[in-house]
């Protein structure tokens, strides 16, 4: 019928031959279904949101006393109205950045190592090992820094503040280089040791980010570095590891934020101390979620609005570094498909 | 021509020479007896982690001055970076392991006494042997935690990675958004959150609902995340046969998409229950501490095996240490069976089916066959007078 009306009437079709208009009628079960996940879905934000709202009003009470010094001071006493996160928060960086600063080069080589160089076969073996090292709970990372590292490590500690000892972070008060029997004391509970132990929790989900990542990179372009005559070294160099850039920042951006959060294996291993404690090889340091652990139960009224103020700060900057993480390697997964 | 032939030998294409593995012996071999010179002899060294470093250290450099005697440029750097490569990823895999094993081994001391399983700690006193007293009282907490968070946490996670899935928008990129900056959420802000709600703001007492509770918190965006990227490898073309068949999106979700992705998913709750399991700090602020069993988790304090291990080795006696480790060497057997459970349903790829369950669709669509068969000749038969 369409037909004969073309060969009758070009000018009368393009009038009748208008866009329909395509509607999709849902039907009532469907609207129900919509309705459902769709209620579950604002749930879970829901949830996610009123965290940040609910510490937000338990710490009003503690953040309007304190004010801005709640931001430079260094000691942690409430109920004396003396309290702020300066030392904490410091801490608490510092701890991560050792961490990551031993766990990014470990999960870089064993991401490489399972993407570039394991035996096929044995490939999702090691990743599922990975995968499981993910989930050690945290507190089996704890009983091993404190039962077993703290006590083999301090010779490593003791060695580096003797040699590196002028760099003004890696030197050690009260420590003597040149008495061989001098008291090793002073080089436990420091931020170093809850650093390694934080690395070996954090390495694994670094390397599965940057494993995903590397195992991305386009097999035409590696053929194409190996065509040109590359190593196999050569050829990770110039298009793997380029092609994994995002992932790389991103994978350690995620890591950071586990590291920044972590609280019983730090708890266990460090000796709380409320100054800034720069020199990382020295015993005492702290951290917010330890601080947390350690003061909730015998907090006053007070003391525990005080304590959500802080658990707020390291909401935030975990969130903070969370939201980087996961943009960058967004970004970086959607321009894997090039190639 | 003849002699031309005989001169011509078939070439080697193997990428591994004899030399390179004379190198790295060599190299290990003399780094270690560097090494064990220095830490016995020469400088008053100790411990066995500097040992470990001084002797990579020493590998490597040993190794770059042997490779550089026969190659050169690019190729020294290839092997040497190989060799980093390899052994750190070697060194890393190893402390791992070390980590895990050297809580079972030193747990095994507990886990021998079968009192361990079947007692709690109520008549167990902190100098009292290992013969006396067990965790009973956490396994129990542990489970029932566990139990009522996946209650929660597994219709509402998978609702919601369909929700993401099905319903795209501006407010599904907003959830998903926000689910994956949450999936690094500190576990103590989590206990802190219902530990601020729950228990200062409603006042009820600590109790295991209230620990379920925060582990549900911590374990949401992990389950919402995993379960997302599984629906989101469901074949759209599984999707789209089903929908030009006139079937409805509920039909579709409940028909197709889900039992396509039922390993997948399956895998992401449970990854998300060994995480959830291992957690300590939300209990520590929300479940209390009880020495005894309590099996009811709506009254009185609870306990599960991360927190029995926490109070455990507070103590400095070496009985409740060994309880310590032994309740973490159950622990982390649990987490390894979770595993070893993940690793075998989620082996499969979307849609594919066992065994079993082929044979039991293909005796459906037998038994279908059948019915029609007989349908058509019952019509049939009425059909012609």
């Amino acid at each position: 019928m369409t037909t004969t009306v073309v060969e009758n009437d070009v000018d009368n079709a393009l009038v009748a031959d208008q866009a329909r208009e395509i509607t999709t009628k849902v039907d009532r079960p469907d609207l129900i279904f919509r309705g459902i996940i769709r209620t579950s879905g604002i749930a879970v934000l829901t949830v996610m949101s009123l965290i940040g709202v609910f510490l937000a009003y338990r710490a009003a009470k503690a953040l309007d006393v304190a004010g801005w010094s709640f931001v430079t001071e260094q000691a942690w006493e409430p109920d004396s109205g003396k309290f702020g996160v300066a030392a904490i928060i410091v801490g608490t960086v510092l701890i991560a950045v050792v961490a990551i600063c031993i766990a990014v080069p470990l999960a870089i080589a064993v991401a490489l190592y399972i993407s570039e160089y394991a035996p096929r076969r044995l490939q999702s073996t090691f990743v599922s090992l990975v995968d499981l090292m993910a989930a050690v709970p945290s507190i089996v990372y704890g009983l091993w820094g404190f039962f077993f590292l703290q006590s083999n490590v301090t010779g490593v500690a003791r060695w580096i503040s003797t040699y590196f000892g002028w760099i003004p972070f890696l030197s050690v008060e009260g420590a003597d280089p040149t008495d061989p029997l001098s008291p090793s004391t002073v080089y436990t509970s420091s931020t170093f040791i809850a650093g390694i132990v934080v690395a070996l929790m954090v390495a694994p989900i670094i390397c599965s980010v940057m494993r995903e990542v590397f195992s991305q990179a386009p097999s035409g372009e590696r053929e194409g570095a190996y065509a040109l005559g590359s190593t196999k070294w050569g050829m990770i160099r110039t298009v793997v590891l380029p092609f994994g850039k995002g992932g790389m920042i991103g994978g350690t951006m995620l890591g950071l934020g586990r590291a920044l959060g972590e609280t019983i294996a730090v708890y266990l291993i460090i000796s709380p101390v409320f100054i800034i404690q720069p020199r990382i090889l020295e015993s005492g340091t702290s951290s917010v979620a330890s601080l947390i652990a350690l003061r909730y139960g015998e907090a006053t009224n007070f003391g525990t609005s005080a304590l959500m103020a802080a658990g707020l700060a390291l909401f935030l900057m975990t969130l903070v570094v969370n939201f980087i993480a996961s943009s960058v390697v967004a970004r970086s997964r959607s321009g894997a498909e090039s190639g | 021509m003849a002699s031309l032939n005989s001169v011509e030998s078939r070439r080697s294409t193997a990428t591994f020479r004899l030399t390179d593995f004379y190198s790295l012996v060599g190299a290990l071999v003399a780094a270690l007896s560097l090494s064990l010179l220095l830490f016995t002899k020469i400088l008053p060294f100790s411990g066995s982690i500097g040992f470990v470093v001084v002797t990579y250290i020493a590998f490597i450099a040993i190794y770059s001055a042997l490779v550089s005697l026969e190659a050169e440029g690019p190729i020294i750097r290839d092997k040497i970076a190989t060799v980093v490569v390899h052994s750190l990823a070697f060194l890393m895999l190893l402390a791992l392991v070390f980590v895990v094993a050297y809580t079972i081994i030193r747990g095994f001391s507990a886990l021998s006494y079968l009192n361990f399983f079947t007692q709690d700690q109520s008549r167990t006193g902190p100098l009292d042997p290992l013969s006396s007293g067990g965790v009973l009282h956490a396994i129990v907490g542990t489970l029932e935690m566990i139990a009522l968070a996946l209650l929660i946490t597994i219709p509402l996670g998978i609702s919601c990675a369909v929700f993401l899935n099905e319903i795209s928008g501006r407010l599904s990129r907003l959830v998903r958004t926000i689910a994956e900056a949450m999936t690094a959420l500190p576990s103590i802000v989590a206990g802190l959150f219902i530990y601020a709600t729950f228990i200062l703001i409603f006042g009820l007492p600590k109790s295991g609902i209230a620990a379920s509770l925060a582990i549900s918190v911590m374990m949401l965006p992990i389950i919402i995340r995993a379960s997302d990227v599984v629906l989101r490898l469901v074949p759209a073309n599984l999707k789209e046969a089903s929908y030009a068949m006139g079937t409805s999106q509920w039909r579709t979700v409940w028909h197709v998409t889900l039992p396509t992705a039922r390993s997948g998913l399956t895998t992401a709750v449970i990854l998300g229950t060994a995480r959830g399991i291992g957690e300590t700090s939300p209990v520590l602020l929300t479940a209390g501490f009880t020495a005894s069993l309590n099996a009811d988790p709506s009254r009185n304090p609870m306990i599960s095996l991360p927190l029995a291990v926490f109070n455990f080795v507070k103590s400095p006696e070496p009985a409740m240490i060994a309880r310590g480790f032994g309740a973490a060497a159950l622990l982390m057997l649990l987490v390894l069976l979770l595993f070893a459970v993940a690793r075998i349903i989620g082996g499969k790829a979307p849609g594919t089916l066992s065994t079993r369950q082929q044979k039991r669709r293909e005796r459906q669509s037998h038994d279908d066959a059948v019915r029609m068969a007989k349908a058509s000749a019952v019509t049939t038969d009425t059909g012609t007078p």
